[in-house]
Protein backbone atom coordinates (compact mmCIF):
# COMPACT_ATOMS: atom_id res chain seq x y z
CA UNK A 1 0.00 0.00 0.00
CA UNK A 2 1.55 3.28 -1.12
CA UNK A 3 -0.18 6.52 -2.11
CA UNK A 4 0.17 5.78 -5.83
CA UNK A 5 -1.85 2.56 -5.48
CA UNK A 6 -5.57 3.27 -5.23
CA UNK A 7 -7.11 1.97 -2.02
CA UNK A 8 -10.65 1.96 -0.75
CA UNK A 9 -11.58 4.96 1.38
CA UNK A 10 -12.35 2.69 4.31
CA UNK A 11 -8.88 1.16 4.44
CA UNK A 12 -7.13 4.51 4.22
CA UNK A 13 -9.31 6.03 6.92
CA UNK A 14 -8.81 3.05 9.22
CA UNK A 15 -5.07 3.23 8.68
CA UNK A 16 -4.92 6.93 9.45
CA UNK A 17 -7.07 6.38 12.53
CA UNK A 18 -4.70 3.69 13.73
CA UNK A 19 -1.67 5.93 13.34
CA UNK A 20 -3.48 8.73 15.14
CA UNK A 21 -4.35 6.40 18.00
CA UNK A 22 -0.72 5.35 18.17
CA UNK A 23 0.46 8.91 18.62
CA UNK A 24 -2.16 9.51 21.29
CA UNK A 25 -0.78 6.45 23.05
CA UNK A 26 2.72 7.91 22.81
CA UNK A 27 1.76 11.34 24.07
CA UNK A 28 -0.75 10.44 26.77
CA UNK A 29 1.57 9.54 29.69
CA UNK A 30 3.73 12.60 29.08
CA UNK A 31 0.74 14.94 28.87
CA UNK A 32 -0.71 13.52 32.05
CA UNK A 33 2.57 13.89 33.95
CA UNK A 34 2.91 17.48 32.78
CA UNK A 35 -0.70 18.42 33.53
CA UNK A 36 -0.72 17.20 37.12
CA UNK A 37 2.32 19.30 37.97
CA UNK A 38 -0.18 22.14 38.21
CA UNK A 39 -2.78 20.38 40.35
CA UNK A 40 -3.41 22.12 43.65
CA UNK A 41 -3.52 18.86 45.60
CA UNK A 42 -1.25 16.53 47.52
CA UNK A 43 -1.67 13.73 44.99
CA UNK A 44 -1.03 13.63 41.25
CA UNK A 45 -4.52 12.27 40.56
CA UNK A 46 -8.07 13.38 40.02
CA UNK A 47 -10.06 15.26 41.19
CA UNK A 48 -8.61 18.45 39.76
CA UNK A 49 -8.31 20.91 42.65
CA UNK A 50 -7.39 23.96 40.64
CA UNK A 51 -4.32 25.44 39.04
CA UNK A 52 -1.18 26.26 41.00
CA UNK A 53 2.48 27.10 40.45
CA UNK A 54 3.29 25.94 43.98
CA UNK A 55 4.87 22.66 42.92
CA UNK A 56 7.52 24.70 41.19
CA UNK A 57 7.94 27.80 43.33
CA UNK A 58 6.20 26.99 46.63
CA UNK A 59 8.43 27.38 49.66
CA UNK A 60 6.20 26.31 52.54
CA UNK A 61 5.02 22.94 53.71
CA UNK A 62 3.11 20.98 52.56
CA UNK A 63 3.81 22.37 49.09
CA UNK A 64 7.54 22.73 48.66
CA UNK A 65 8.20 23.39 45.00
CA UNK A 66 10.91 21.86 42.88
CA UNK A 67 13.05 25.00 43.06
CA UNK A 68 13.08 24.95 46.85
CA UNK A 69 13.50 21.26 47.52
CA UNK A 70 17.14 20.83 48.50
CA UNK A 71 17.43 17.11 47.93
CA UNK A 72 16.01 17.37 44.41
CA UNK A 73 18.28 20.27 43.52
CA UNK A 74 21.29 18.39 44.83
CA UNK A 75 20.30 15.31 42.85
CA UNK A 76 20.03 17.41 39.68
CA UNK A 77 23.50 18.76 40.37
CA UNK A 78 24.84 15.24 40.82
CA UNK A 79 23.24 14.09 37.58
CA UNK A 80 24.65 17.03 35.63
CA UNK A 81 28.12 16.37 37.02
CA UNK A 82 27.98 12.66 36.15
CA UNK A 83 26.53 13.37 32.71
CA UNK A 84 29.28 15.90 31.94
CA UNK A 85 32.05 13.51 32.91
CA UNK A 86 30.47 10.63 31.00
CA UNK A 87 29.81 12.61 27.82
CA UNK A 88 33.26 14.19 27.77
CA UNK A 89 34.95 10.83 28.23
CA UNK A 90 32.68 9.07 25.74
CA UNK A 91 33.12 11.76 23.12
CA UNK A 92 36.90 11.61 23.29
CA UNK A 93 37.14 7.83 23.31
CA UNK A 94 34.36 7.63 20.71
CA UNK A 95 36.30 9.94 18.42
CA UNK A 96 39.45 7.90 18.84
CA UNK A 97 37.52 4.65 18.22
CA UNK A 98 35.88 6.10 15.11
CA UNK A 99 39.32 6.87 13.62
CA UNK A 100 40.60 3.47 14.70
CA UNK A 101 37.89 1.56 12.87
CA UNK A 102 37.57 3.83 9.83
CA UNK A 103 41.14 4.76 9.01
CA UNK A 104 43.17 1.71 9.87
CA UNK A 105 43.25 -1.86 8.70
CA UNK A 106 44.84 -4.25 11.13
CA UNK A 107 44.61 -7.87 12.05
CA UNK A 108 41.71 -8.75 14.33
CA UNK A 109 39.93 -5.51 13.48
CA UNK A 110 36.57 -7.07 12.70
CA UNK A 111 36.61 -9.07 15.94
CA UNK A 112 37.47 -5.95 17.92
CA UNK A 113 34.62 -4.15 16.17
CA UNK A 114 32.21 -6.81 17.41
CA UNK A 115 33.69 -6.42 20.90
CA UNK A 116 33.15 -2.69 20.61
CA UNK A 117 29.45 -3.33 19.90
CA UNK A 118 29.03 -5.81 22.75
CA UNK A 119 27.95 -3.31 25.43
CA UNK A 120 24.78 -2.78 23.37
CA UNK A 121 23.69 -6.36 23.97
CA UNK A 122 24.70 -6.63 27.63
CA UNK A 123 21.80 -5.82 29.97
CA UNK A 124 22.56 -2.62 31.89
CA UNK A 125 22.09 -4.25 35.25
CA UNK A 126 24.67 -6.94 34.38
CA UNK A 127 27.16 -4.25 33.34
CA UNK A 128 26.47 -2.59 36.68
CA UNK A 129 27.07 -5.64 38.85
CA UNK A 130 30.13 -6.75 36.89
CA UNK A 131 31.78 -3.36 37.40
CA UNK A 132 30.71 -3.42 41.05
CA UNK A 133 32.30 -6.82 41.56
CA UNK A 134 35.51 -5.95 39.71
CA UNK A 135 36.02 -2.60 41.41
CA UNK A 136 35.40 -3.93 44.89
CA UNK A 137 37.84 -6.77 44.27
CA UNK A 138 40.39 -4.22 43.18
CA UNK A 139 39.67 -2.02 46.18
CA UNK A 140 40.00 -4.97 48.54
CA UNK A 141 43.22 -6.02 46.85
CA UNK A 142 44.70 -2.54 47.26
CA UNK A 143 43.67 -2.49 50.89
CA UNK A 144 45.04 -5.94 51.68
CA UNK A 145 48.25 -5.36 49.78
CA UNK A 146 49.13 -1.75 50.53
CA UNK A 147 46.57 -0.55 53.07
CA UNK A 148 45.35 1.91 50.44
CA UNK A 149 41.73 2.85 50.74
CA UNK A 150 40.68 3.98 47.28
CA UNK A 151 37.36 5.71 47.77
CA UNK A 152 36.74 5.96 44.01
CA UNK A 153 36.45 2.19 43.72
CA UNK A 154 33.62 1.97 46.26
CA UNK A 155 30.01 2.50 45.15
CA UNK A 156 29.62 6.18 44.48
CA UNK A 157 29.79 8.83 41.81
CA UNK A 158 33.03 7.70 40.19
CA UNK A 159 31.77 4.18 39.76
CA UNK A 160 28.53 5.53 38.30
CA UNK A 161 30.61 7.52 35.82
CA UNK A 162 32.64 4.44 34.89
CA UNK A 163 29.55 2.25 34.58
CA UNK A 164 27.77 4.66 32.26
CA UNK A 165 30.92 5.40 30.31
CA UNK A 166 31.31 1.67 29.64
CA UNK A 167 28.31 1.47 27.30
CA UNK A 168 27.76 5.09 26.24
CA UNK A 169 31.18 5.01 24.53
CA UNK A 170 29.80 2.51 22.04
CA UNK A 171 27.00 4.87 21.11
CA UNK A 172 29.36 7.84 20.78
CA UNK A 173 31.61 5.72 18.56
CA UNK A 174 28.70 4.80 16.29
CA UNK A 175 27.49 8.39 16.00
CA UNK A 176 30.92 9.81 15.16
CA UNK A 177 31.91 6.82 13.02
CA UNK A 178 28.81 7.22 10.84
CA UNK A 179 29.86 10.75 9.89
CA UNK A 180 33.53 9.92 9.48
CA UNK A 181 32.55 7.23 7.00
CA UNK A 182 30.85 9.82 4.81
CA UNK A 183 33.90 12.07 4.87
CA UNK A 184 35.52 12.66 1.50
CA UNK A 185 39.14 11.65 2.07
CA UNK A 186 40.41 13.65 -0.90
CA UNK A 187 39.80 16.83 1.12
CA UNK A 188 42.36 15.67 3.64
CA UNK A 189 44.73 14.69 0.84
CA UNK A 190 44.35 18.16 -0.65
CA UNK A 191 45.45 19.65 2.65
CA UNK A 192 48.45 17.33 2.68
CA UNK A 193 49.32 18.35 -0.88
CA UNK A 194 49.19 21.97 0.14
CA UNK A 195 51.89 21.25 2.65
CA UNK A 196 49.98 20.60 5.85
CA UNK A 197 51.24 17.97 8.23
CA UNK A 198 49.07 14.98 8.99
CA UNK A 199 47.89 16.32 12.35
CA UNK A 200 47.29 19.81 10.95
CA UNK A 201 45.19 18.31 8.17
CA UNK A 202 43.07 16.39 10.64
CA UNK A 203 42.73 19.36 12.95
CA UNK A 204 41.81 21.89 10.28
CA UNK A 205 39.85 19.74 7.83
CA UNK A 206 38.55 16.53 9.35
CA UNK A 207 37.68 17.65 12.86
CA UNK A 208 35.60 20.67 11.74
CA UNK A 209 33.73 18.31 9.44
CA UNK A 210 33.12 15.96 12.38
CA UNK A 211 32.06 18.74 14.76
CA UNK A 212 28.28 18.26 14.33
CA UNK A 213 28.64 14.54 15.00
CA UNK A 214 30.81 15.20 18.02
CA UNK A 215 28.28 17.62 19.43
CA UNK A 216 25.56 15.10 18.62
CA UNK A 217 27.49 12.38 20.40
CA UNK A 218 27.99 14.65 23.39
CA UNK A 219 24.30 15.53 23.64
CA UNK A 220 23.11 11.95 23.16
CA UNK A 221 25.61 10.76 25.77
CA UNK A 222 24.51 13.48 28.13
CA UNK A 223 20.87 12.50 27.83
CA UNK A 224 21.57 8.79 28.09
CA UNK A 225 23.64 9.35 31.18
CA UNK A 226 21.05 11.65 32.71
CA UNK A 227 18.31 9.09 32.12
CA UNK A 228 20.25 5.99 32.92
CA UNK A 229 18.72 3.91 35.63
CA UNK A 230 19.78 0.26 35.56
CA UNK A 231 23.55 0.58 35.62
CA UNK A 232 23.43 3.52 38.00
CA UNK A 233 21.16 1.66 40.43
CA UNK A 234 23.82 -0.97 41.07
CA UNK A 235 26.72 1.44 41.49
CA UNK A 236 25.21 4.34 43.36
CA UNK A 237 26.51 5.37 46.77
CA UNK A 238 25.14 8.02 49.07
CA UNK A 239 24.94 10.79 46.44
CA UNK A 240 22.00 9.73 44.31
CA UNK A 241 21.58 11.14 40.79
CA UNK A 242 18.15 12.45 39.90
CA UNK A 243 16.60 9.27 38.47
CA UNK A 244 17.53 7.29 41.57
CA UNK A 245 16.37 10.05 43.92
CA UNK A 246 13.02 10.25 42.10
CA UNK A 247 12.68 6.49 42.13
CA UNK A 248 13.15 6.40 45.91
CA UNK A 249 10.49 9.07 46.33
CA UNK A 250 8.11 7.38 43.95
CA UNK A 251 8.32 4.19 45.99
CA UNK A 252 7.23 6.09 49.08
CA UNK A 253 4.26 7.61 47.27
CA UNK A 254 4.11 10.42 44.83
CA UNK A 255 3.27 14.09 45.14
CA UNK A 256 2.89 16.53 42.26
CA UNK A 257 6.43 17.65 43.09
CA UNK A 258 7.59 14.69 41.03
CA UNK A 259 5.39 15.87 38.18
CA UNK A 260 6.95 19.30 38.38
CA UNK A 261 10.46 17.83 38.27
CA UNK A 262 9.43 15.58 35.37
CA UNK A 263 8.08 18.54 33.44
CA UNK A 264 11.33 20.41 33.99
CA UNK A 265 13.19 17.34 32.72
CA UNK A 266 11.03 17.22 29.60
CA UNK A 267 11.67 20.90 28.93
CA UNK A 268 15.37 20.48 29.54
CA UNK A 269 15.81 17.57 27.21
CA UNK A 270 13.65 19.09 24.47
CA UNK A 271 15.85 22.15 24.65
CA UNK A 272 18.96 20.01 24.30
CA UNK A 273 17.38 18.14 21.40
CA UNK A 274 16.57 21.41 19.64
CA UNK A 275 20.13 22.64 20.12
CA UNK A 276 21.41 19.44 18.61
CA UNK A 277 19.06 19.62 15.62
CA UNK A 278 20.13 23.22 15.02
CA UNK A 279 23.79 22.18 15.00
CA UNK A 280 23.07 19.23 12.73
CA UNK A 281 21.38 21.50 10.21
CA UNK A 282 24.35 23.83 10.16
CA UNK A 283 26.81 20.99 9.65
CA UNK B 1 55.20 7.68 6.87
CA UNK B 2 54.94 4.02 7.71
CA UNK B 3 56.31 4.54 11.19
CA UNK B 4 54.00 7.45 11.74
CA UNK B 5 50.98 5.34 10.79
CA UNK B 6 52.04 2.65 13.21
CA UNK B 7 52.40 5.18 15.99
CA UNK B 8 48.93 6.54 15.22
CA UNK B 9 47.48 3.05 15.34
CA UNK B 10 49.02 2.40 18.74
CA UNK B 11 47.81 5.76 20.05
CA UNK B 12 44.26 5.00 18.96
CA UNK B 13 44.31 1.40 20.08
CA UNK B 14 45.38 2.26 23.63
CA UNK B 15 42.22 4.02 24.84
CA UNK B 16 40.06 1.47 23.05
CA UNK B 17 41.80 -1.53 24.59
CA UNK B 18 41.89 0.08 28.03
CA UNK B 19 38.18 0.77 27.87
CA UNK B 20 37.35 -2.68 26.53
CA UNK B 21 39.49 -4.64 28.95
CA UNK B 22 39.02 -2.61 32.14
CA UNK B 23 35.32 -1.89 31.82
CA UNK B 24 33.91 -4.78 29.82
CA UNK B 25 36.08 -7.88 29.74
CA UNK B 26 37.77 -8.00 33.16
CA UNK B 27 34.57 -7.12 35.06
CA UNK B 28 32.73 -9.95 33.32
CA UNK B 29 35.50 -12.43 34.09
CA UNK B 30 35.35 -11.27 37.70
CA UNK B 31 31.60 -11.73 37.67
CA UNK B 32 32.01 -15.26 36.36
CA UNK B 33 34.62 -16.09 39.01
CA UNK B 34 32.45 -14.76 41.82
CA UNK B 35 29.49 -16.77 40.55
CA UNK B 36 31.62 -19.92 40.66
CA UNK B 37 32.64 -19.68 44.29
CA UNK B 38 30.89 -20.73 47.42
CA UNK B 39 31.35 -19.37 50.90
CA UNK B 40 32.51 -22.04 53.31
CA UNK B 41 33.57 -19.88 56.22
CA UNK B 42 34.40 -16.29 57.11
CA UNK B 43 36.47 -15.04 54.18
CA UNK B 44 36.97 -18.60 52.91
CA UNK B 45 35.68 -19.67 49.54
CA UNK B 46 35.84 -22.75 47.38
CA UNK B 47 35.10 -23.22 43.73
CA UNK B 48 31.75 -24.85 43.09
CA UNK B 49 28.71 -24.81 40.91
CA UNK B 50 26.56 -24.45 44.01
CA UNK B 51 25.07 -21.09 43.02
CA UNK B 52 23.92 -22.39 39.68
CA UNK B 53 22.56 -25.51 41.38
CA UNK B 54 20.56 -23.31 43.75
CA UNK B 55 19.07 -21.61 40.73
CA UNK B 56 17.99 -24.85 39.11
CA UNK B 57 16.59 -26.40 42.28
CA UNK B 58 14.65 -23.40 43.56
CA UNK B 59 11.36 -23.19 41.62
CA UNK B 60 10.88 -19.48 42.34
CA UNK B 61 14.16 -18.57 40.61
CA UNK B 62 13.50 -20.85 37.65
CA UNK B 63 9.95 -19.63 37.21
CA UNK B 64 10.95 -15.98 37.39
CA UNK B 65 13.68 -16.58 34.82
CA UNK B 66 11.32 -18.27 32.38
CA UNK B 67 8.56 -15.75 32.95
CA UNK B 68 10.94 -12.87 32.28
CA UNK B 69 12.14 -14.52 29.07
CA UNK B 70 8.66 -15.35 27.78
CA UNK B 71 7.20 -11.97 28.64
CA UNK B 72 10.15 -10.18 27.01
CA UNK B 73 9.66 -12.16 23.81
CA UNK B 74 5.96 -11.42 23.91
CA UNK B 75 6.60 -7.72 24.50
CA UNK B 76 9.02 -7.68 21.54
CA UNK B 77 6.47 -9.28 19.22
CA UNK B 78 3.79 -6.89 20.41
CA UNK B 79 6.07 -3.90 19.85
CA UNK B 80 6.83 -5.13 16.34
CA UNK B 81 3.16 -5.70 15.51
CA UNK B 82 2.09 -2.30 16.82
CA UNK B 83 5.11 -0.44 15.47
CA UNK B 84 5.33 -1.88 11.98
CA UNK B 85 2.22 -0.26 10.50
CA UNK B 86 3.23 3.06 12.04
CA UNK B 87 6.77 2.79 10.68
CA UNK B 88 5.37 1.90 7.27
CA UNK B 89 3.05 4.88 7.41
CA UNK B 90 5.90 7.23 8.26
CA UNK B 91 8.24 5.79 5.66
CA UNK B 92 5.90 5.25 2.72
CA UNK B 93 2.55 7.03 3.19
CA UNK B 94 3.54 10.34 4.77
CA UNK B 95 5.48 12.80 2.64
CA UNK B 96 7.71 15.79 3.18
CA UNK B 97 7.03 17.88 6.26
CA UNK B 98 4.48 15.48 7.78
CA UNK B 99 6.96 12.68 7.44
CA UNK B 100 9.72 14.36 9.39
CA UNK B 101 7.26 15.72 11.94
CA UNK B 102 5.84 12.26 12.61
CA UNK B 103 9.30 10.79 12.83
CA UNK B 104 10.33 13.43 15.33
CA UNK B 105 7.17 12.80 17.37
CA UNK B 106 8.19 9.16 17.68
CA UNK B 107 11.47 10.25 19.20
CA UNK B 108 9.98 12.56 21.80
CA UNK B 109 9.28 9.99 24.55
CA UNK B 110 12.89 8.88 24.27
CA UNK B 111 14.13 12.29 25.32
CA UNK B 112 12.34 11.84 28.62
CA UNK B 113 13.59 9.58 31.37
CA UNK B 114 12.07 6.12 31.61
CA UNK B 115 11.10 6.98 35.16
CA UNK B 116 8.89 9.82 33.92
CA UNK B 117 7.23 7.58 31.32
CA UNK B 118 6.53 4.91 33.92
CA UNK B 119 5.23 7.54 36.30
CA UNK B 120 2.84 8.68 33.56
CA UNK B 121 1.43 5.19 33.21
CA UNK B 122 1.01 4.95 36.98
CA UNK B 123 -1.06 8.11 36.98
CA UNK B 124 -3.16 6.77 34.11
CA UNK B 125 -3.71 3.23 35.31
CA UNK B 126 -4.00 3.36 39.07
CA UNK B 127 -7.19 3.02 41.06
CA UNK B 128 -7.57 6.77 41.45
CA UNK B 129 -6.14 7.31 37.99
CA UNK B 130 -7.43 8.92 34.82
CA UNK B 131 -8.68 5.81 33.04
CA UNK B 132 -10.48 4.51 36.10
CA UNK B 133 -12.20 7.88 36.55
CA UNK B 134 -13.04 8.03 32.88
CA UNK B 135 -14.66 4.59 32.94
CA UNK B 136 -16.68 5.56 35.97
CA UNK B 137 -17.94 8.80 34.52
CA UNK B 138 -18.89 6.99 31.32
CA UNK B 139 -20.87 4.55 33.41
CA UNK B 140 -18.79 1.59 32.24
CA UNK B 141 -17.58 0.79 35.74
CA UNK B 142 -19.33 1.00 39.08
CA UNK B 143 -16.41 1.61 41.39
CA UNK B 144 -12.74 2.45 41.01
CA UNK B 145 -10.87 0.04 38.73
CA UNK B 146 -7.32 -0.96 39.59
CA UNK B 147 -5.35 -1.55 36.39
CA UNK B 148 -1.92 -1.24 37.90
CA UNK B 149 0.16 -3.98 39.51
CA UNK B 150 -0.44 -6.81 37.05
CA UNK B 151 1.24 -8.34 34.02
CA UNK B 152 -0.85 -6.38 31.53
CA UNK B 153 0.39 -3.13 33.05
CA UNK B 154 3.98 -4.35 32.76
CA UNK B 155 3.31 -5.19 29.10
CA UNK B 156 1.94 -1.72 28.39
CA UNK B 157 4.94 -0.15 30.07
CA UNK B 158 7.46 -2.33 28.24
CA UNK B 159 5.89 -1.79 24.82
CA UNK B 160 5.69 1.93 25.41
CA UNK B 161 9.28 2.23 26.58
CA UNK B 162 10.64 0.13 23.71
CA UNK B 163 8.57 1.53 20.85
CA UNK B 164 11.16 4.01 19.62
CA UNK B 165 13.86 1.36 19.29
CA UNK B 166 11.59 -0.62 17.00
CA UNK B 167 10.13 2.22 14.93
CA UNK B 168 13.40 4.00 14.10
CA UNK B 169 15.22 1.04 12.47
CA UNK B 170 12.00 0.02 10.72
CA UNK B 171 11.49 3.48 9.24
CA UNK B 172 15.11 3.58 8.12
CA UNK B 173 14.94 0.28 6.25
CA UNK B 174 11.45 0.87 4.84
CA UNK B 175 12.46 4.27 3.49
CA UNK B 176 15.09 2.58 1.34
CA UNK B 177 12.44 0.46 -0.37
CA UNK B 178 11.66 2.15 -3.71
CA UNK B 179 7.98 2.82 -4.40
CA UNK B 180 8.44 1.33 -7.87
CA UNK B 181 9.19 -2.09 -6.41
CA UNK B 182 5.94 -2.04 -4.47
CA UNK B 183 4.09 -0.86 -7.59
CA UNK B 184 5.67 -3.64 -9.62
CA UNK B 185 4.42 -6.13 -7.08
CA UNK B 186 0.87 -4.88 -7.57
CA UNK B 187 1.29 -4.76 -11.37
CA UNK B 188 2.31 -8.38 -11.38
CA UNK B 189 -1.01 -9.21 -9.78
CA UNK B 190 -0.03 -9.28 -6.15
CA UNK B 191 -2.60 -8.46 -3.50
CA UNK B 192 -1.86 -6.16 -0.57
CA UNK B 193 -1.08 -9.16 1.59
CA UNK B 194 1.22 -10.92 -0.84
CA UNK B 195 3.13 -7.71 -1.59
CA UNK B 196 3.59 -7.26 2.14
CA UNK B 197 4.78 -10.82 2.58
CA UNK B 198 6.97 -11.14 -0.50
CA UNK B 199 8.38 -7.64 -0.88
CA UNK B 200 7.96 -5.36 2.10
CA UNK B 201 8.81 -7.73 4.94
CA UNK B 202 11.88 -9.31 3.29
CA UNK B 203 13.19 -5.85 2.52
CA UNK B 204 12.57 -4.67 6.09
CA UNK B 205 14.22 -7.73 7.62
CA UNK B 206 17.44 -6.03 8.80
CA UNK B 207 15.35 -3.37 10.51
CA UNK B 208 13.04 -5.96 12.05
CA UNK B 209 16.00 -7.93 13.39
CA UNK B 210 17.92 -5.00 14.85
CA UNK B 211 14.75 -3.49 16.31
CA UNK B 212 13.75 -6.80 17.86
CA UNK B 213 17.19 -7.39 19.35
CA UNK B 214 17.34 -4.01 21.00
CA UNK B 215 13.75 -4.18 22.25
CA UNK B 216 14.23 -7.68 23.61
CA UNK B 217 17.41 -6.65 25.43
CA UNK B 218 15.70 -3.62 26.91
CA UNK B 219 12.75 -5.68 28.14
CA UNK B 220 14.88 -8.44 29.58
CA UNK B 221 17.14 -6.04 31.43
CA UNK B 222 14.40 -3.68 32.54
CA UNK B 223 14.07 -3.09 36.24
CA UNK B 224 12.01 0.05 36.57
CA UNK B 225 8.88 -0.91 34.65
CA UNK B 226 8.26 -4.30 36.29
CA UNK B 227 9.01 -2.87 39.72
CA UNK B 228 6.73 0.12 39.42
CA UNK B 229 3.89 -1.30 37.31
CA UNK B 230 3.96 -4.94 38.32
CA UNK B 231 2.35 -6.43 41.38
CA UNK B 232 3.72 -8.59 44.16
CA UNK B 233 3.42 -11.74 42.05
CA UNK B 234 4.91 -10.38 38.88
CA UNK B 235 8.57 -10.66 39.77
CA UNK B 236 11.15 -9.80 37.12
CA UNK B 237 14.53 -11.52 37.00
CA UNK B 238 16.43 -8.25 37.41
CA UNK B 239 14.61 -7.74 40.70
CA UNK B 240 16.11 -11.01 41.94
CA UNK B 241 19.59 -9.84 40.95
CA UNK B 242 19.06 -6.55 42.70
CA UNK B 243 17.81 -8.16 45.89
CA UNK B 244 20.68 -10.65 46.04
CA UNK B 245 23.24 -7.93 45.50
CA UNK B 246 21.93 -4.99 47.44
CA UNK B 247 19.43 -6.36 49.97
CA UNK B 248 20.82 -9.76 50.95
CA UNK B 249 24.43 -9.04 50.08
CA UNK B 250 24.74 -12.54 48.59
CA UNK B 251 27.02 -11.52 45.71
CA UNK B 252 27.83 -15.10 44.73
CA UNK B 253 24.23 -16.01 43.96
CA UNK B 254 23.56 -12.58 42.47
CA UNK B 255 26.55 -12.96 40.15
CA UNK B 256 25.27 -16.36 39.03
CA UNK B 257 21.88 -14.79 38.27
CA UNK B 258 23.58 -12.00 36.36
CA UNK B 259 25.51 -14.48 34.31
CA UNK B 260 22.39 -16.50 33.55
CA UNK B 261 20.68 -13.34 32.34
CA UNK B 262 23.67 -12.58 30.13
CA UNK B 263 23.67 -16.11 28.71
CA UNK B 264 19.94 -16.00 28.04
CA UNK B 265 20.17 -12.69 26.22
CA UNK B 266 23.21 -13.76 24.20
CA UNK B 267 21.59 -17.04 23.18
CA UNK B 268 18.40 -15.37 22.05
CA UNK B 269 20.21 -12.57 20.20
CA UNK B 270 22.53 -15.08 18.55
CA UNK B 271 19.59 -17.31 17.61
CA UNK B 272 17.72 -14.38 16.13
CA UNK B 273 20.77 -13.38 14.06
CA UNK B 274 21.31 -16.97 12.85
CA UNK B 275 17.66 -17.53 11.99
CA UNK B 276 17.54 -14.46 9.81
CA UNK B 277 21.09 -14.70 8.43
CA UNK B 278 22.14 -11.30 9.82
CA UNK B 279 25.27 -10.33 11.70
CA UNK B 280 25.81 -8.09 14.69
CA UNK B 281 27.99 -5.67 12.73
CA UNK B 282 25.35 -5.22 10.08
CA UNK B 283 22.37 -4.82 12.38
CA UNK B 284 23.97 -2.65 15.07
CA UNK B 285 26.82 -0.82 13.39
Amino acid sequence: MIPSIPQSRLVTTAYTAYVTLFFIFLALPLIVVAAFAFNDSQFPSLPWEGFTWNWFFGSERPMIGAFHERSILRAIGTSVFVAFCVSALSMVVGLSNAFLFNRYKFRGQSILYVFMLLPLVIPGIVLGISILVASSRMANGLWDGFQWDVEALRPGLWLVVLGQFSFITTIATLVIGARLQKFDKTLEEAALNLGAGRLTAIRTVTLPYLAPAMIGAFVVSFLMSFENFNTTLMLVGSDAPLTIAMFDRLKEGSTPLLNAVSLLLMLGSSLLALVMIAFQKKG
Amino acid sequence: MHREAKLGLILLLTPFLLWLSLLIIIPHIDLLLVSLRERVGVGEYKISLGNYLTFFTEPLYMMTFLRTAVMSIFATLLTLLIGFPVAYYIAKMAKGRTQSALFLLCLVPFWVSELVRTFGWMILLRETGIISNLLQSLGLAQGPVEMLYNDAAIMVGLVYTSMLFMVVPLVTTLESLPDEVVEAGYDLGGSGLSVLREIVIPHAMPGIVSGSIVVFMLCLGNYLTPTMLGGKESLWFTELIYSQFIVRFNWELGAAFGFLLLILSSVIVWGMLRLTGQSLEKTMG
